[in-house]
């Protein structure tokens, strides 16, 4: 049978390097907040007309109209994606006027979306509660459900952890994707988030769930080889579901899916795999560790694992 | 537990091989395996039955069940899939009460409000448009394949306008829309003599006096004289007329009185009929003149209609001012791009799953397939079927939701496997498979439903439909998946196993 708990520590060495790295990247290029939590408006538009507007020219409409921090990106296929602070319907009209008569020609609006000051804050506010009521809900119904096993709470909490392990994975991509891709965190970003949470939590229980019943059978192993040994029990199952369905689904939907999909399926596609990883090498590890009580040895250690 | 299990499944064994039953055993039995086997069949008839019901819902828009006896129609109803704003295109405008923030607001008022802009909107002749309160403050209107956003807008933005008209002897009908000689500085944003769009609902067609609503008259040919408009209007209450029977109080400003009590001296006995937006609210008739500027509508209102008319003259404009929050609008190119997109996407994404499935599971795992087939077949048909919104994330939690699916059979496969490596015959895996597997199929999943729980509620409360659309999708598809798991596929194969006993284990299940 394999072994995998005695490598547990490089586990964790691993997740540290992958998500403190992200999490610099995010530090580093702030948190790229989109209009959906800070307000702001987002115009797309293509000009028909025979003289297209250059970025510059279209920055000058929106200070005539009375806009000064609007920014112009080419999208894809002479899409241009417009940025500013809120937009009310009669500005918008007005630059989309002067627009046309500048360029000649019609100007289509593929996408037009503005949110107001409050409503951006209130989402923001909202999102957290939500985020933290999927987690304490999730302590709750798995303490819950391994009420008859010894310690349950312990699998609680190592969820907990490992879940918090998946969320900072989740942004540390997103700083990885605002750097290098210019992604941005939207509302969909935050449905990817609370869906990892989610599924997160499924893979934890299928593992814990072998451990419970293992633990009432097989009495005489030891703490660790019989985590170890569900472990292996499960790894089938785990490499089947997450690797080979679910990501098969969402890579096919990163690849093929379209523009608006393609950030959400990336997030999901990570946040997912690192669910199951994280059910494997973090949360099942924790468990054992904290059987042992191997914190009264770290002093003697490297501090890899803090 | 060890020898649970053998006990478990012995009984199991001879039953298969034997078909009869040593009644005494029956306590060790699994009272689901009993069962299992007795209605096998039944659950198959089942199985196809809803099927087939599934499929027909998915290939029609429309369905209806006639009564065989008397051929009357015993269920109709639409049943066309209604596509979100990002698949198809249109409007989202979020609005907020334009009041300052802690403010208590009353439900009922924003309630009014609500409906006021839905008959407003209603007025687009833009089908299908969806104005729902989002939370305590908001409200959001969808209007889906709106091409000219604008429009939409200006209708929301508009004050309506109450006004009394003189019909003369002519008694027109709860909800016609009149043509008056009322335009200059109009702040009715309809454009005249338009007909309303079929299926509408006029704001009072539920007014006592309209009895059988006709589909929306119009009358273009009469030019009427509006007396005066909401203006002068100063209070509106429900009050009782002098039977006793609920009727509108309502009093006019000193300028408006004047007008008043001159018109209904010259009319006595003809019509009055007093419009919002041009659609006649209540037209009664002038018995006499009023001076005083007090006056009541009387007529064969109940406490409700009454308060209900009242509300409109009160509120023509709302009774809570409203501001855009948001705006979001969706080209319909976009739209169908990602439409195509996902779509193609999702298919992709299944097929390479059929195969694997087939290849590493064999014959389970072709029966699984089959299983997840009907899964999609009944998924799609409820929401068809219950009018849910698709939408893109909705799609993307479809698929996960399949994934889900997925998950409950490979975690039943692998138990399989195992038991079927540790020795045991076929049935008695298969019957192992499923027992021992459902703890963590039950547990797994009910986290994710309490996920979805705590999206559906984030998303209703700001208008955000994409997430309340992926939550009830991913919730409704994992609850689906567990059914055709541990129902359909279970079934299956067992019947499939009982008719044809594979030999070559390594062969049919991949061992």
């Amino acid at each position: 049978m394999i072994d995998i708990l005695s490598k547990r520590y490089w586990y964790f060495a691993i997740s540290l390097v992958v998500i403190v790295s992200g999490l610099i990247l995010l530090a580093v290029g702030g948190l790229p907040l989109s209009i959906d939590f800070t307000g702001g408006s987002l115009l797309e538009i293509k000009f028909e007309g025979e003289t297209p507007l250059a970025n510059a020219e279209i920055v000058q409409l929106y200070e005539n109209a009375g806009i000064d921090d609007a920014q112009v990106q080419t999208v894809e296929g002479g899409t241009l994606s417009i940025r500013s602070s809120f937009l009310d319907n009669e500005t918008r009209d007005a630059i989309l006027n002067a627009m046309k008569t500048e360029s000649g020609g019609e100007v289509s609006v593929i996408r037009f979306d503005s949110v107001g000051p409050s409503i951006g804050a209130a989402v923001s506010s909202r999102a957290a509660l939500a985020v933290g009521v999927a987690a304490l809900a999730v302590v709750i119904y798995i303490t819950f459900a391994f009420r008859k096993v010894p310690n349950a709470f312990r699998y609680g909490v190592c969820a907990i952890i490992a879940m918090i392990h998946d969320v900072a994975l989740v942004f540390s991509v997103a700083g990885f994707g605002a750097m290098f891709f210019d992604w941005q965190i939207d509302s969909l970003f935050l449905t990817a988030l609370l869906t990892v949470i989610g599924f997160s939590v499924q893979d934890k229980v299928v593992v814990f769930d072998r451990i419970r019943e293992n633990s009432s059978v097989l009495r005489r192993l030891d703490y660790e080889t019989l985590v170890n040994h569900s472990i292996v029990q499960t790894l089938q199952r785990s490499i089947n579901t997450q690797l080979m369905t679910v990501e098969f689904l969402l890579l096919a939907l990163a690849l093929f899916g379209g523009i608006t999909l393609q950030e959400f399926a990336v997030i999901l596609l990570v946040g997912l795999f690192s669910g199951t990883y994280s059910s494997i090498f973090i949360a099942a590890p924790i468990l054992v560790l904290w059987e042992k009580q191997e914190w009264k040895n770290w002093f003697r250690r490297s501090g890899a694992t803090a | 537990m060890a020898n649970c299990k053998s006990v478990l499944s012995m009984p199991f064994q001879q039953e298969y091989n034997h078909r009869r039953v040593a009644p005494k055993r029956h306590i060790f039995m699994d009272g689901d395996t009993q069962r299992m086997i007795r209605n096998l069949y039944t659950r198959l008839v089942l199985i196809v039955i809803v099927a087939a019901l599934a499929i027909w819902v998915d290939l029609t828009d429309q369905i209806q069940i006639y009564n065989p006896f008397n051929d009357a129609i015993l269920v109709e109803r639409n049943v066309a899939p209604r596509l979100g704003l990002d698949l198809q295109g249109g409007l989202q405008v979020l609005l907020e009460a334009d009041l300052p923030a802690g403010t208590s607001i009353d439900a009922e008022a924003m309630q009014t409000a609500r409906d006021i802009v839905e008959n407003r909107t209603n007025a687009l002749g833009v089908s299908e448009n969806v104005i729902q309160l989002a939370g305590e403050r908001r409200i959001v209107g969808e209007f889906p394949g709106a091409e000219d956003a604008d429009a939409s807008l200006d209708i929301i933005h508009q004050t309506g306008l109450v006004a009394c008209v003189d019909t003369g002897d002519h008694s027109p009908e709860e909800g016609t829309v009149l043509q008056t000689d009322f335009a200059a500085g109009s702040a009715d944003g309809t454009p005249p003599a338009t007909t309303p769009p079929p299926g509408t609902e006029a704001p009072a067609t539920e007014t006592p006096a309209a009895e059988t609503p006709t589909a929306e008259p119009t009358e273009p040919q009469t030019v009427y004289h509006t007396i005066m408009t909401g203006e002068h209007l100063r209070s509106v209450n429900v009050g009782l007329d002098p039977s006793g029977q609920p009727a509108i109080d309502f009093a006019l400003s000193a300028e408006g009185a004047t007008i008043f009590e001159q018109h209904t001296a010259a009319n006595s006995g003809k019509y009055l009929a007093i419009t919002l937006d041009k659609r006649v609210i209540s037209a009664p008739v002038i018995k006499e003149r009023i001076p005083g500027g007090q006056g009541q509508i009387s007529g064969s209102f109940t406490a409700e209609t009454a308060n209900t008319v009242a509300v409109q003259l009160r509120y023509g404009s709302l009774p809570i001012p409203l501001k855009v929050v948001e705006t979001r609008i969706i080209g319909p190119t976009l739209g169908e791009d990602s439409l195509q997109k996902s779509l193609m996407a999702g298919l992709i994404g299944m097929i390479i799953v059929i195969l694997f499935m087939g290849i590493y599971y064999r014959l389970p795992g072709i029966v699984a397939v089959v299983a997840i087939l009907f899964y999609g077949a009944i998924a799609f048909a409820i929401f068809k079927y219950f009018h849910f919104t698709l939408t893109l994330p909705g799609i993307a939690g479809f698929l996960l939701s399949t994934g889900a699916a997925l998950d409950a059979n490979i975690l039943i496969f692998e138990r399989l496997k195992e038991e079927l490596r540790g020795g045991r015959n076929i049935v008695q895996a298969v019957d192992q498979g499923w027992t021992r597997a459902w703890s963590s199929i039950r547990d797994s999943n009910l986290a994710a439903i309490i996920t979805s729980g705590i999206l559906y509620w984030f998303g209703s409360t700001f208008g955000a439909t994409i997430v309340k659309g992926f939550s009830l999708t991913l919730a409704l598809g994992v609850l689906i998946s567990l059914f055709t798991a541990i129902y359909v596929t279970r079934t299956l194969l067992t019947i499939v196993l009982r008719n044809f006993k594979p030999q070559n284990l390594q062969l049919w299940f991949g061992i």
